[in-house]
């Protein structure tokens, strides 16, 4: 066995000189220091990112597209296909626990700094890539077709044609037409599967070129201070093998979440029906549903909603341009307002977010 | 003396805890697999089991000509013979799966695909089909055609 591996080892090492890529992965360092935990929870994000490849391939061999079929297809899968609940319920309990370490993820790194100098493109790629993932959950969201996602979809395309000049026609691109009808399903289904997963897997291969090209940054202040002290560990096997018992974990996590609280499915979307009581966004999109109701109707001369998705869009803007604006980091120097940005920022979503459950 | 009697012991803890691990994780590997391998299998719709269906009046069909009928999911081959006779047969080419269909010039049942022929009692009588096609049985009651299921 071992030596038939080997031939096949010199039989592509002889073509493509593997023996670099096995001398580089050899070289590869991961620092320790008392906040090395952050570095696990972009591995976290790629395994869910990759079961919820293979689950949507899953799902694909028995959804149907269509305003007449989706709901009825996904019925089928959760009471046909052998252990179809299942796929359907760790494609949607993934999703979210996809979106939450993401946000780990990119809370960490900002709170280290890792986007200072010189990760910005690695940092760029990376709030792209967030942006595609609440992109997946939003249209992922519309396609079992059921009540809750009909109105999520009313309500997330609507807020979308409220910006001045250019919301009418990206509303109407999204929707497919005036109003959420079977053609926005259509659309939908087609980001969610093609679009989105390509543009993704394109980031995610810079991104992780970048990361393993430049190794893992050290928070500021333990760089400052004379660094690690060279402590480090082999990426090689010892950060992988720990990188692979976390998924496991997280692993494990899915399927008691998936078997115990098993995705509902509600009930077929109505155009003609009225939105039932106590309709609510998906998680990740509550705070800003929540202080889009806390703002007047009328601010000055501009539209309450307006004013509210522009306040969010340029706070989005700033917040993915931070490795531009903060030159002290980029210095290397200590920037206590970036830290007191990122507290406030995360403060105001549990906050609201919280406030939004309640009402 | 200690260390002869710890020695002997060690080899076997570490076959134990190989033995664990690799169960887990071939056990892991079974609960994912398993389910991935049966949800792939489409499941068996529940078809209604159709035993006869009314084909149409007689006067639908002329002489020397075929029509294929809906027989629950399947096509069924309906001919009415030069010689005024019924007769229906499974309209699927017994080659490859095609629909079959009658060619009165020739006066053969025959598969466009690969150029398969039948004769009007459904034998195969050139081309590649291996054997004939299934017959139906043509019942005439009153004015209707029904076409049931050769017991």
């Amino acid at each position: 066995m071992k030596k038939r591996l080997n031939i096949l080892y010199e039989w592509v090492n002889d073509r493509v000189h593997l023996e670099d890529l096995v001398e580089f992965l050899g070289k590869k360092y991961v620092p320790v220091h008392s906040h090395s935990v952050w570095y696990y929870f972009g591995g976290v994000s790629l395994f869910l990112f990759i079961i919820q490849v293979v689950t949507g391939i899953l799902l694909l061999l028995y959804y149907k597209g269509s305003e007449e079929l989706a709901f009825e297809s996904i019925k089928f899968i959760m009471s046909k296909v052998a252990f179809g609940w299942l796929i359907r319920s760790v494609h949607s309990w993934a999703a979210n626990l996809f979106v939450l370490a993401a946000m780990i993820h990119m809370f960490s790194v900002y709170f280290t700094k890792a986007y200072r100098k010189p990760r910005e493109i690695t940092w760029l790629t990376g709030m792209l890539m967030f942006f595609l993932v609440l992109g997946f959950g939003f249209s992922g969201y519309l396609l079992p077709w059921n009540e809750l996602a009909f109105f999520a979809t009313k309500v997330g395309t609507d807020i979308a044609g409220v910006i001045p000049v250019i919301g009418k026609p990206i509303m109407v691109f999204l929707r497919g037409g005036e109003d959420v009808t079977g053609a926005t399903l259509s659309r939908f289904f087609g980001f969610h599967v093609a679009v989105f997963p390509g543009i993704f897997t394109v980031l995610l291969g810079i991104h992780l070129i970048l990361v393993q090209r430049q190794g893992m940054s050290e928070p500021l202040h333990i760089e400052r201070g004379g660094g690690s002290g060279g402590k480090t560990m082999p990426f090689f096997p010892n950060f992988l093998l720990r990188d692979l018992l976390l998924w496991l974990i997280v692993l494990n996590l899915l399927a008691i979440l998936a078997v115990f609280f098993p995705w509902e499915l509600g009930q077929k979307a109505d155009a003609f029906a009225p939105a039932p009581a106590g309709i609510k966004p998906e998680w990740y999109f509550m705070f800003m549903f929540q202080t889009l109701k806390y703002i007047p109707a009328k601010l000055w001369i501009i539209d309450g909603e307006v004013f509210g998705i522009m306040l969010f869009s340029i706070a989005g803007l700033l917040w993915t341009l931070v490795p531009f604006w903060d030159a002290k980091s980029a210095r290397g120097e200590k920037s206590r307002r970036i830290i007191y940005i990122g507290i406030f920022v995360v403060m105001y979503i549990i906050a609201l977010t919280i406030l939004g459950w309640l009402s | 003396m200690e260390n002869r009697t710890e020695q002997p012991a060690q080899p076997r803890k570490r076959e134990l805890l190989m033995w664990i691990l690799s169960g887990g994780l071939f056990g892991m590997a079974a609960s994912i697999l398993y389910p991935l391998f049966a949800y792939l299998k489409p499941p068996r719709l529940g078809e209604v089991e159709t035993s006869s269906v009314k084909a149409g009046k007689v006067d639908d069909f002329q002489v020397d000509s075929g029509q294929i009928i809906k027989f629950g999911t399947k096509p069924v081959l309906l001919v009415r013979t030069p010689n005024d006779e019924f007769r229906a047969f499974s309209a699927v080419c017994t080659h490859l799966d095609c629909t079959v269909q009658y060619r009165r010039e020739k006066g053969v049942i025959w598969c466009a695909c690969h150029n398969g022929t039948y004769d009007l009692t459904g034998r195969n009588i050139g081309g590649p089909p291996p054997r004939p096609l299934d017959e139906f049985r043509v019942v005439i009651q009153g004015e209707e055609v029904l076409i049931s299921k050769k017991a």
